[in-house]
């Protein structure tokens, strides 16, 4: 190989200096967003991993089934009964869409469409 | 064997051809069936309307009397406005890109197959209420190709627009025009008067808005009637008896005593769409 002396080492400081932010980031996700839970709710429709996890899930099948299947009927958490709707349910206690939905949605790259037609509690248009 | 190749040739041809001709032609004469003519052509049956429709569960339907609509000028407006907000139906002021959930239209257009020939003139200039007929064999839901607008089983042909991809098949086999389609951000304003499409102060918050790429429609207030109330358009007209709502299976309905006393003409009858509006002209 011609000019071996400079290709190798130059190579070698390119793969580093591409590769800077995967090792040195690795191990560590950033601060953890912080939600604003709402206040005077103890209990969701759902247990906490699942909510955390899974509320994309709840949400399509709600949405399938009161507008496909027509079924409205109310779930009940904590005594208390709810809308199967992300306005009329969801954001009712959620009601800080930036703090609750828009901190954690941000921290993990995820832009939802829900808002383009759906709107936010506090939506000043 | 004495038979040359030709004439081999020959035998097996035809033989080859009548068998695959045979099990078709069987078909047709076990089935005894004739070829499908086409539905569109008419004929007594199909010009009685509504036909045989679902007869089990509810079936919607409205029975519209113009007369009080012509009497009542101002009602038809006041409809349209109130059904238009509660569902954030925006405004462009632009013939081309009009959102349309109820309105009036000329006789001619509401009622293409009615013979014009020496008809009144109060008839013939008088403004009609239209709508989505909620068909019980609507053609949009045929042509629909992710099924976003479906029929339920109450009759009420819905549609669902996180599923619509905007291609507007639906729009194109619809008969009666009565799905428009979203060319502009429905929640954007007017570039030049900065007017917004949805009024601010009449923006309903308890319904969402519809985004720009997708078809709608009149949804017969299901939100509504899922609380058990009326559809805006008929709470707004009262009690005039301009609009008449209720389930058309349901043999004491005051829309059954109603359509059973009065002569009534539904839009289109010989498409065999079967729609479930129904007019007293």
């Amino acid at each position: 190989m011609y000019d071996g002396g400079k290709i190798v080492p130059g190579l070698i400081i390119f793969v580093g200096l591409m590769t800077f932010p995967l090792w040195y980031n690795s191990g560590n996700a950033g601060p953890a967003p912080k939600l604003e839970k709402p206040a005077g709710k103890t209990a969701c429709v759902k247990d906490t991993h699942f909510m955390r996890t899974s509320h994309m899930v709840l949400l399509n099948q709600w949405r399938d089934t009161v507008l496909r299947d027509g079924d409205r009927t109310e779930v009940t958490a904590a005594g208390e009964k709810y809308e199967k709707s992300l306005m009329l349910g969801c954001m009712k206690c959620h009601s800080d869409k930036k703090k609750f939905c828009d901190e954690c949605h941000q921290y993990a790259a995820v832009k939802p469409y829900c808002w383009d037609c759906h709107f936010p509690p506090k939506e000043n248009l | 064997m004495d038979m040359k190749r030709r004439d081999f040739l020959k035998i097996a041809g035809i033989s080859t051809i009548a068998g695959i001709g045979a099990p078709a032609a069987l078909q047709v004469l076990l089935k005894g069936e004739v070829p499908a003519s086409s539905f569109a052509s008419g004929g007594a049956e199909e010009e009685t309307g509504h036909g045989v429709a679902a007869p089990v569960g509810r079936r919607y339907g409205f029975v519209i009397d113009t007369r009080v609509f012509a009497k009542d000028q101002g009602l038809a407006q006041k409809c349209i406005n109130a059904c238009h907000r509660i569902h954030n139906v925006p405004d462009f002021r632009n013939k081309k890109d009009e959102i349309k959930w109820i309105w009036e239209t000329g006789y001619a257009n509401a009622f293409t197959s009615k013979s014009h020939n020496l008809r009144s003139d109060e008839v013939h200039h008088r403004k009609y209420m239209v709508l989505c007929n909620h068909c019980d064999n609507p053609p949009c839901v045929r042509a629909c190709p992710t099924k976003a607008t479906f029929k339920r089983p109450d009759g009420i042909v819905a549609m669902d627009y996180h599923r619509c991809i905007g291609c507007r098949f639906c729009m194109a086999a619809c008969p009666y025009g009565s799905r428009s389609f979203n060319w502009r951000d429905p929640r954007g304003k007017d570039d030049k008067t900065g007017r917004y499409f949805i009024e601010r102060k009449h923006l309903n918050k308890d319904f969402p808005t519809r985004m720009r790429g997708v078809v709608e429609k009149c949804n017969l207030c299901v939100e509504r009637l899922a609380k058990g109330k009326m559809p805006k358009c008929v709470e707004e007209a009262g009690n005039s008896g301009a609009m008449i709502f209720g389930d058309l299976n349901d043999p004491h309905s005051e829309i059954r005593k109603v359509l059973a006393s009065t002569f009534t003409i539904q839009r289109k009858p010989e498409l065999g769409t079967k729609p479930s509006i129904f007019y007293i002209v």
